[in-house]
C-alpha cells in the first residue's frame, strides 16, 4: 500500500490544505500506515452484502413548511473573520488575471 | 450551610451526617446527593456552584479539564435556582447540580473551540439542544472542557490547548477525545459531565478515570449544536460517578428533537427506573469471545472475568458469543469515519466564522482557505482529513468506503445474532489502562486500537455503558455493556446491580482509591 509523496501533495490539494514539505515528508508514511491497518476490510467477503451508511433506517424525514425567525444578523456576523454592511467580507474569489 | 448539620442522602439510600461545610464535602456528592440536598434546603445551588468553582481553582492547574470557566454564568444560574426554590417552586432532579460540557457543544455565553485553533475565541450564536434542555433542567453549567480536536483521538493530547492529565496519575492520559470530561469528574471539579462518542469517546476516557460513561442509542439524544466530527457515528451521553447520575443526566438530555432529522421519535427508554431495579435474576449476558485476547492486558481481563463472575452471582446467566466480523470494526471505523470528517470539516473555510489566515488582501479565498486550514488544523485532524479524502477518491470508492460500509452491514449482523442468545453483551471497555502522556502521538495506529471494543456499538447504533471494573497497578479499567438499539434502559439495569455488588465486594467506591489531588 505505497503512498508517494506527490500523491499525499494532491490529497493535501484536494483537501485545501497548504501543507508544508515537512508535514508533507512527515504524512506520507504515516498515511501509509494508516491505510495498511484499514485496508484489512478487504479480507471480509462481502459481495453480496448491502452497504449500511445509517445505523437507524431513516428516509425523508419532513417538517412543515413554516417561516420561523433566523438568528439576528448582528449575533452571526459577531463570529465572522470580517464583515462589512451586515454581510460575511471575503478574499476575492476570481482570478484577476482571467 | 455553615455550622448547620446536613443529612446528605446518598444514592444507595444511606442518610450521611456532614457536620462542616466544606468545599471538600460537597464536591464529592453525587448528582444525586447534591440535588437532594438542595430540593431539601440543606445546601444551597450557589453553594454547590461555588464548591465546584474552589476545587477547579485548586486543581486544575495540575489536570487542565477546563477551557473556560464561566463562574458568572454558573452563579447567576444557580441562584435563580436558589430563588425558585424559595418561592415554593418544585425543582427537577438535576436541579442546581453543576456540570462540566465538552467544548464540542455550542453555548450562548461561552466559546466553542472544539479542541481545535480554527475555531479560537468563536462564540456561537445559539445553543445545542442538548444544552437547552441541561439550562430547562436548572443544570448549572461550570464551563467548557477539554478534548482532542474535532473529538478525533483517544488521549485529549491531540487538543490546540494542551493535555488534560488523568487524576489517578497526572504523567497518564485521561482517554479521549473526552478526556476533559472524564477528567474533571474524576478529580471532583464537577459531579456531571456530557461528552460525545463517535467510536468510544465517552466509554474510554469513563473507564481510565474509574467513572461510568454511556453512549446512548443512536438517535436518542439530539445532535443539533454538536459539531460533527462523523454524523452517521457521534452521540452525546453523560460521563458521571454513579450509575444513578448517568441516568439521570440520559433523562435530561435524551429525547426527540425536530432540529435533528437523525432524532429518533420514540420514548426516552426508561433509564433512571432501570438503575435503582438492581435485580438482573435470569437475564442473559453474553461475553464476546472476540473482544479478548492478544493485546488485551492481563489485569484488564482479571478484572473484567471479576466482574462478569459477579454478575452471575447475581443471578445473571452468562453465555458466550461470537460476533467474527468485530475484528473487522477499527478497519473499517477509519474508512467511515474519516469519510465523513472530511466531508463534515469542508465547513472551517475561513469565510464566515472562526480563524482566517494569510488574507493579505492579495491572495484569493481558495488560498486563504487552504493556508487557515494549514494553520488551523493540528496533525491528527490533517491525517483523517486526507485518509477521507483519499477513500471517497474515484478508483478509490469501492474498495475502501464502499466495501467498510458492507462491514458495516455484517457487524450489525453479528450484533442481531448476539441478542438472540443474550440480552446484553459484555467485554472490557479498553485492552489496557490509560497510557502515558506522549507514548502514542506519533503512532496513530497504536492509539486507535484503545477503541477496539468500542466501536462496533457505534458503526450498529446500538447503545452502550463503561462501569469501572477495577484497578490494575493503582490504575481503574472498566467493564462495557451493550445492549440492542433502544434498549439503553438494560445498561442502566445490569450497571446498577453490578456497581452496587462490586462497590459492596470493595467496601466503597473505587474512586475513593483515586489519590487527592
Amino acid at each position: 500500500m505505497a503512498i508517494t509523496r506527490d500523491e499525499v501533495a494532491n490529497l493535501a490539494r484536494l483537501s485545501r490544505m497548504s501543507l508544508s514539505s515537512a508535514e508533507l515528508d512527515a504524512l506520507a508514511p504515516q498515511l501509509e500506515a494508516i491505510l495498511g491497518a484499514v485496508a484489512r476490510v478487504a479480507e471480509v467477503a462481502a459481495a453480496d452484502i448491502p452497504p449500511t451508511s445509517h445505523a437507524v433506517p431513516l428516509t425523508n424525514v419532513f417538517r412543515a413548511d413554516v417561516t420561523r425567525p433566523s438568528l439576528p444578523v448582528a449575533d452571526v456576523l459577531a463570529g465572522a473573520p470580517a464583515a462589512e454592511e451586515g454581510r460575511f467580507r471575503v478574499p476575492r474569489i476570481l482570478d484577476p488575471e482571467e | 450551610m455553615k455550622g448547620t448539620r446536613l443529612h446528605m442522602t446518598d444514592v444507595s439510600g444511606i442518610s450521611t451526617p456532614v457536620e462542616s461545610a466544606r468545599t471538600d464535602d460537597v464536591v464529592r456528592l453525587t448528582a444525586a446527593a447534591t440535588a437532594a440536598a438542595i430540593a431539601a434546603g440543606e445546601l444551597s445551588a450557589e453553594e454547590a456552584t461555588l464548591a465546584a468553582l474552589d476545587r477547579i481553582a485548586k486543581v486544575d492547574d495540575a489536570v487542565h479539564a477546563f477551557l473556560h470557566v464561566d463562574a458568572e454564568g454558573a452563579l447567576a444560574t444557580a441562584r435563580a435556582v436558589d430563588a425558585r426554590r424559595a418561592a415554593g417552586e418544585r425543582l427537577g432532579p438535576l436541579a442546581g447540580v453543576p456540570l462540566a460540557l465538552k467544548d464540542v457543544f455550542t453555548a450562548r455565553g461561552m466559546p466553542t473551540t472544539c479542541g481545535s485553533r480554527i475555531l479560537e475565541g468563536w462564540r456561537p450564536p445559539y445553543d445545542a439542544t442538548v444544552v437547552s434542555r441541561l439550562r430547562a433542567a436548572d443544570v448549572v453549567i461550570l464551563g467548557k472542557v477539554n478534548m482532542d480536536e474535532f473529538a478525533m483521538g483517544s488521549s485529549t493530547e491531540n487538543s490546540a490547548y494542551g493535555p488534560t492529565r488523568n487524576p489517578w496519575d497526572l504523567t497518564r492520559i485521561p482517554g479521549g477525545s473526552s478526556g476533559g470530561s472524564a477528567a474533571a469528574v474524576a478529580a471532583f471539579e464537577a459531579p456531571l459531565s456530557i461528552g460525545t462518542d463517535t467510536g468510544g469517546s465517552i466509554r474510554q476516557p469513563a473507564a481510565v478515570c474509574g467513572l461510568v460513561g454511556v453512549k446512548p442509542t443512536y438517535g436518542g439524544v439530539s445532535r443539533y449544536g454538536l459539531v460533527a466530527f462523523s454524523s452517521s457515528l457521534d452521540q452525546a451521553g453523560p460521563i458521571t460517578r454513579t450509575v444513578a447520575d448517568a441516568a439521570l443526566l440520559h433523562a435530561a438530555i435524551a429525547g426527540h428533537d425536530p432540529l435533528d432529522s437523525t432524532s429518533v421519535e420514540l420514548p426516552v427508554p426508561p433509564v433512571v427506573e432501570a438503575a435503582a431495579r438492581r435485580d438482573i435474576r435470569g437475564m442473559r449476558v453474553g461475553v464476546v469471545r472476540e473482544l479478548a485476547g492478544e493485546g488485551y492486558d492481563p489485569g484488564v481481563q482479571a478484572a473484567f472475568d471479576a466482574a462478569v463472575a459477579e454478575l452471575a452471582g447475581l443471578g445473571a446467566e452468562v453465555v458466550e458469543v461470537s460476533c467474527p466480523h468485530f475484528t473487522y470494526a477499527m478497519a473499517a471505523y477509519y474508512l467511515i469515519a474519516p469519510s465523513e470528517c472530511s466531508s463534515n470539516l469542508a465547513r472551517f473555510d475561513a469565510m464566515r466564522f472562526g480563524l482566517r489566515a494569510g488574507d493579505d488582501g492579495r491572495a484569493g479565498a481558495e488560498e486563504v482557505m487552504s493556508r487557515t486550514r494549514d494553520v488551523g488544523f493540528g496533525a491528527e485532524v490533517k491525517r483523517r482529513v486526507m485518509l477521507g479524502t483519499y477513500a471517497l477518491s474515484s478508483g478509490y470508492y469501492d474498495a475502501y468506503y464502499g466495501q467498510a460500509q458492507k462491514v458495516r452491514t455484517l457487524i450489525s449482523r453479528d450484533f442481531a445474532a448476539a441478542y438472540e442468545q443474550a440480552d446484553v453483551l459484555v467485554s472490557p471497555t479498553t485492552p489496557t489502562p490509560a497510557f502515558p502522556i506522549g507514548d502514542k502521538v506519533d503512532d496513530p495506529v497504536a492509539m486507535y486500537l484503545s477503541d477496539l471494543c468500542t466501536i462496533p456499538s457505534n458503526l450498529a447504533g446500538g447503545p452502550a455503558m463503561s462501569l469501572p471494573s477495577g484497578l490494575v497497578a493503582g490504575l481503574p479499567v472498566g467493564i462495557q455493556i451493550m445492549a440492542p438499539a433502544f434498549a439503553d434502559d438494560r445498561l442502566y439495569l445490569v450497571g446498577g446491580a453490578l456497581e452496587a455488588a462490586l462497590d459492596a465486594r470493595r467496601g466503597h467506591a473505587l474512586l475513593d482509591e483515586a489519590p487527592t489531588l
